[in-house]
């Protein structure tokens, strides 16, 4: 990393002239102005123009680099030596917990000087920033990968599917995966498929507000996640985020049937078209579905990891081109899921592409943009027409967790009357048999 | 007691804090209001305090956060949203409230940033929901003139408010959100205040310009003071919250006295040969002592399963009974400590006993049982196990620091002028970027711009109210330091009527209604509608007190309904003459008697049946003419 972070052009000459690094203490002179202060790392994607001081009261600002400016060097910064606290003593009666991160921030601490944030990563690392870490289990941490989660990739999944069986084969009480929300409900769903007959919870765990502040909800969630995935009653791949908007309680849902539903709240995730698998209040576990597969330590896990990209979902919508559909035949792609309207309806316009889609052997699937409730396609012409071209209909399944499975069926075979069994078989959760009336419709009662 | 603060090295800071009237609040949407109703929302949260690169953590906060401290927010949907709910993030910093702070700062004659750059500040008692303050300097270095001493202003600052707290109690704190979010400006002067007037003073300085720009709120909590105080010898204190500008010089001068009672007992302590070290942390459960108790507080605490829990603070007799200031006495300071610490009530000691239902009986008990002599003090609280050794530790702690020194602590200021301990002085001020917002360029041309337009400044105000007015130079001042002094300004422009008289009404009439009680609450559109009809004979000026007390007491209703109920219709000329007519026919005998003095009983006469709605100024004119042919 260079020294003069985020600094070009004039600003970064008059820095190197002047010898100075981040953090070291400058005075700067513009006509009658002086400013004195630590200089802070310009955002990388800011203008070339200003330079940023921390002045001595904590404050920063930006000051314009005219032709008159001058850099005087007057302190050296003083570098940041991190000193962690000694780390809890470890118990090692407590359950085995391993947290892989996969790139988002569960844990940090601030850099006050600089602005820095720097994420924690290391099981010391945790125990000091979330310390009732330390009485819940016997941590192992690992870094998987770094990326954003909208960076993630069926490659990824595989990878983490990989590790996870290792982990489980080598023996734990229960696995954390640290995850961005963006897309975690679609990891969520991609593990659920790769990983069946569990012996343990898979836990996937992020936070809608950033670690380094005092409210985020990253480390209640994290020890909520890394608590039932040592003690949790069950053995099955969930998303534990905030219930409500309060602090009280975890609520763990299904990998196959969750859905970011909010761009920012803290109770952004919805199990859709079922209940919540649990809920984590006052530390203790209680169930809400009434059918979960059970935690069994001796049960063999079976993984089957490998996914296949060819798929596309394409959500329609009125005037849609359907030669979108015909350039992914062209391309050469083997499952496509429809986001269809209501019920599982796309307009006439399409019907002739789809036809062709299904002659030339590509998979094409139907699940609704609604959102919530469940597709019927014999209630109108046009859905009845669909079912006759030979579109599957995928009753209750979210079109995302459509989307991952169809990769996963085509990952697993190449027998496209194979992939479709799959791709109609209940694997795990995400068909739900019954439509279960829900006071808010399912959706959360915005008074 | 007159002090020299000079020798006594005084040094006061300020820091004004005013609320802006922007129509919408500094990251959002919401209006700039509050509530009064019950909330509509509620949610739950804690705040965990993030640790600092170097592993640091503020320790009062994390004592806190480890007692699993809680904190309940209500909101209402009118006034707040997801973004203080800390559930959005910020919107964009408003623009009004930029612009407000530009304008004081170039009044102040501080010089603009170049580039705003918005922070947050870490506050992690509950009072952000975020758990820091986000706030931005827009200006450095400025200057005001307090007559000839000039006083420089360190920064010209924008921030939002905090939640209001609404109580709590044990681990839980209520706050409110309506007022989080709403911008405030934040002026802070050099520690160059060397007396309690030179410091009030200054706030009054700092409180006209802002008035001045005409776009701030007004009313009991849209300002507030904090100050820094310290004298030599003493300590740096921080007080919070001074809520009138007219208080500080007492709040100044009752730290003063405090500080400087604290050093006397520091030396009483050392007469006396206490050492910390004979301070000790040895706690006795005396619940036996209490069994049969007629003390309430102690009654139900055991009821309760609570504990009596005490300790023994060797050779203290009579010191936790000392006067600081008028209202607080060192078993006050003692009392706070326990209470932030502990999450207590309050204390029991044996310098205020017996009292409060305890016996003499029940002293001589606890005091055997904790081995106390007759030159000892015994403290004790009546609580859960664990809050009362937090709150005996405090106490103990407190008094450790008593023998030594004065301890540097954040205090907050209440209404009549007193301060009580709030927490102890945070370290150095955690702050890092805000990096949802992006940082803001101010151009020259802006700038330029604003200058041109700036607000009359307060002394050319002065000048012009009494030349081109024609007021007193008394009523002038008062009107320039007035919350109403732009509704002045409203009125006059807008009407014929007085501008001696509106100056009146808005000054010395409404302070006369608040040192009734009244708590003056008129909007602009009121006091201008209320003055239009003085102006059109509607009613008369005497009414006038009687209708900003009856529609400050009934909120929400109109005038119409306040003149129909106080009966302050006008009356008719016809009725008036016919009212007066029949006096005289009544007492025609008496008036001839009196002769010359027969106005005045006749005029007395007639205003106790009028008055308020009628001009007395016509009905004089009246009255005369109709002696004439009587007399
Ligand atoms: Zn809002």
């Amino acid at each position: 990393m260079s020294g003069k972070h985020g600094y070009r052009k004039r600003a970064r000459n008059l820095l190197d002239e002047a010898e100075v690094e981040i953090g070291d203490i400058i005075r700067i002179s513009k006509g009658e102005e002086t400013y004195e202060g630590a200089l802070i790392p310009r955002a990388e994607l800011s203008d070339d123009d200003h330079l940023v001081v921390k002045l001595k009261d904590g404050y920063n600002i930006g000051i314009l680099v005219t032709e008159e400016l001058t850099i005087k060097k007057t302190g050296k910064g003083s570098k940041p030596k991190f000193l962690c606290p000694p780390p809890p003593p470890k118990k090692s009666s407590l359950p085995k917990v391993v947290i892989l991160s996969t790139g988002g921030t569960i844990a940090s601490r601030v850099d006050y000087r600089t602005g820095g944030v720097r994420p924690a990563l290391t099981a010391n690392d945790l125990y000091s920033v979330v310390p009732e870490l330390s009485n819940i289990a016997m941590i192992k941490t690992e870094i998987l990968l770094s990326i954003m989660s909208e960076n993630i990739t069926p490659k990824h999944w595989e990878k983490m599917a990989q590790q996870i069986s290792a982990h489980i084969h080598e023996g734990t009480n229960g696995i954390v995966v640290a995850h961005g929300t963006d897309t975690i409900g679609y990891t969520a769903a991609a593990l659920s498929f790769a990983l069946q007959n569990l012996p343990v919870p898979v836990v996937l765990v992020g936070s809608q507000r950033s670690a380094d502040r005092p409210s985020s909800d990253a480390a209640t969630n994290l020890a909520g996640a890394v608590r039932t995935a040592a003690n949790g009653p069950f053995a099955e791949v969930v998303v534990a985020m905030h219930e409500t908007v309060s602090d009280g309680s975890i609520i763990f849902h299904r990998g196959t049937k969750v859905r970011k539903c909010h761009t920012s709240r803290r109770d952004a995730f919805e199990s859709v078209n079922a209940l919540p698998l649990a809920r984590l209040k006052d530390n203790t576990v209680t169930m809400l579905a009434d059918e979960y597969r059970k935690r069994d330590g001796q049960r063999r896990l079976t993984s089957k990891p490998l996914f296949d990209e060819n798929v596309a979902l394409i959500k329609f919508h009125p005037s849609m081109n359907p030669q979108i559909i015909k350039w992914h035949v062209d391309k050469g792609i083997k499952g496509i899921v429809l986001e269809g309207t209501g019920l599982g309806h796309v307009g006439s316009q399409c019907f002739a592409d789809v036809k062709k889609a299904i002659a030339d052997d590509v998979i094409v699937s139907m699940a609704s943009q609604c959102i919530w409730g469940r597709i019927n396609m014999n209630v109108y012409d046009t859905g009845r027409e669909l079912l006759k071209i030979g579109v599957i209909p995928l009753a209750d399944m979210l079109p995302e967790t459509a989307l991952v499975k169809m990769m996963w069926a085509l990952g697993n075979t190449e027998n496209t009357f194979e992939a479709k069994q799959l791709l109609t078989r209940n694997i795990t959760y995400e068909f739900t048999p019954r439509s279960v009336f829900s006071q808010a419709g399912g959706r959360k009662n915005e008074s | 007691m007159n002090l020299d603060y000079k020798r006594l090295g005084l040094k006061v800071g300020l820091e004004v804090h005013q609320q802006i009237d922007s129509d919408e609040k500094l990251f959002c949407a919401c209006k700039t209001k509050l509530f009064t109703e019950e909330p509509q929302i509620t949610f739950l949260r804690a705040l965990r305090p993030t640790q600092s690169e170097l592993g640091q953590v503020d320790a009062a906060a994390f004592f806190e956060f480890q007692k699993g401290v809680k904190i309940l927010y209500e909101a209402s949907h009118d006034t707040s949203c997801l973004v203080e709910m800390d559930e959005e993030p910020p919107h964009e910093l408003n623009r009004e409230a930029l612009e407000a702070v530009l304008v004081v700062s170039l009044l102040l004659r501080a010089k603009p940033v170049d580039e705003i750059h918005i922070m947050r500040k870490i506050v992690i008692d509950g009072s952000n929901t975020t758990g820091f303050q986000r706030t931005c300097v827009i200006a450095l270095g400025g200057l005001i003139k307090l007559g000839e001493k000039p006083v420089p202003i360190q920064h010209v600052g924008l921030e939002e408010d905090a939640a209001r707290k609404m109580g709590g109690k044990g681990n839980l704190r209520i706050y409110r959100v309506d007022r989080l979010c709403i911008p405030l400006i934040e002026v802070t002067t050099a520690p160059v205040l060397y007396t309690p007037e030179e410091a009030e003073g200054t706030a009054l300085a700092i409180g006209k310009i802002l008035r001045a720009t005409n776009r701030v709120k007004r009313g009991l909590g849209t300002i507030r003071q904090d100050l820094n105080i310290s004298i030599r010898d003493g300590a740096l204190v921080e007080i919070k919250g001074v809520q009138e500008l007219e208080l500080i010089s007492s709040v100044v001068r009752n730290e003063v006295r405090r500080q400087l009672s604290l050093l006397t007992i520091r030396d009483e302590l050392a007469k006396r040969g206490v050492n910390p070290n004979g301070v000790e942390e040895e706690f006795q459960d005396i619940t036996a002592v209490f069994r049969k108790t007629k003390c309430k507080v102690i009654r139900e605490a055991i009821d309760n399963n609570k504990q009596v829990l005490a300790v023994n603070l060797r050779n203290f007799q009579g010191i936790l009974k000392t006067e600081l200031t008028p209202s607080i006495r060192f078993g006050t300071e003692l009392a706070d400590v326990a209470r932030f610490w502990g999450r207590v009530g309050g204390i029991f000691h044996t310098d205020e006993l017996p009292a409060y239902g305890i016996t003499q009986e029940e002293v001589h008990a606890l005091k055997r049982a904790t081995n106390a002599g007759q030159d000892d003090a015994v403290v004790f609280v009546a609580d859960i196990s664990e809050n009362a050794v937090d709150a005996l530790k405090a106490v103990t702690m407190r008094a450790k620091e008593a023998i030594k020194t004065i301890p540097q602590e954040t205090r907050v200021a209440k209404p009549d002028g007193s301060t009580r301990y709030m927490r102890p002085r945070p370290g150095s001020a955690r702050m890092y970027p805000e990096t949802d917002i992006p940082p803001i360029q101010i151009s020259h041309e802006y700038l330029q711009r604003l200058h041109k337009d700036l607000p009359e400044m307060p002394e050319h105000r002065l000048q012009r109210l009494m030349h081109d007015h024609g007021l007193n130079r008394k009523l002038a001042k008062q009107v320039s330091n007035s919350e109403f002094s732009n509704l002045y300004d409203t009125v006059v422009k807008n009407s014929e009527i007085s501008p001696t008289l509106v100056a009146v009404v808005l000054t010395e009439t409404v302070k006369a209604l608040k040192r009734d009680g009244v708590e003056v609450d008129l909007s602009d559109a009121q006091f201008l509608d209320l003055f239009r009809l003085v102006e059109h004979g509607k009613i008369a000026k005497e009414a006038i007190s009687d209708i900003i007390a009856w529609l400050s007491k009934h909120r929400g209703a109109t005038m119409d309904e306040a003149i129909s109920t106080l009966g302050l219709d006008t009356l008719s000329l016809d009725k008036m003459e016919n009212l007066i007519d029949t006096l005289i026919e009544k007492n025609r005998h008496l008036l001839v008697e009196r002769g010359e003095k027969a106005f005045g009983f006749l005029m007395g006469l007639i205003m106790k049946r009028v008055r308020g709605k009628v001009d007395a100024e016509k009905v004089s004119n009246i009255v005369k003419r109709k002696l004439e042919d009587v007399l």
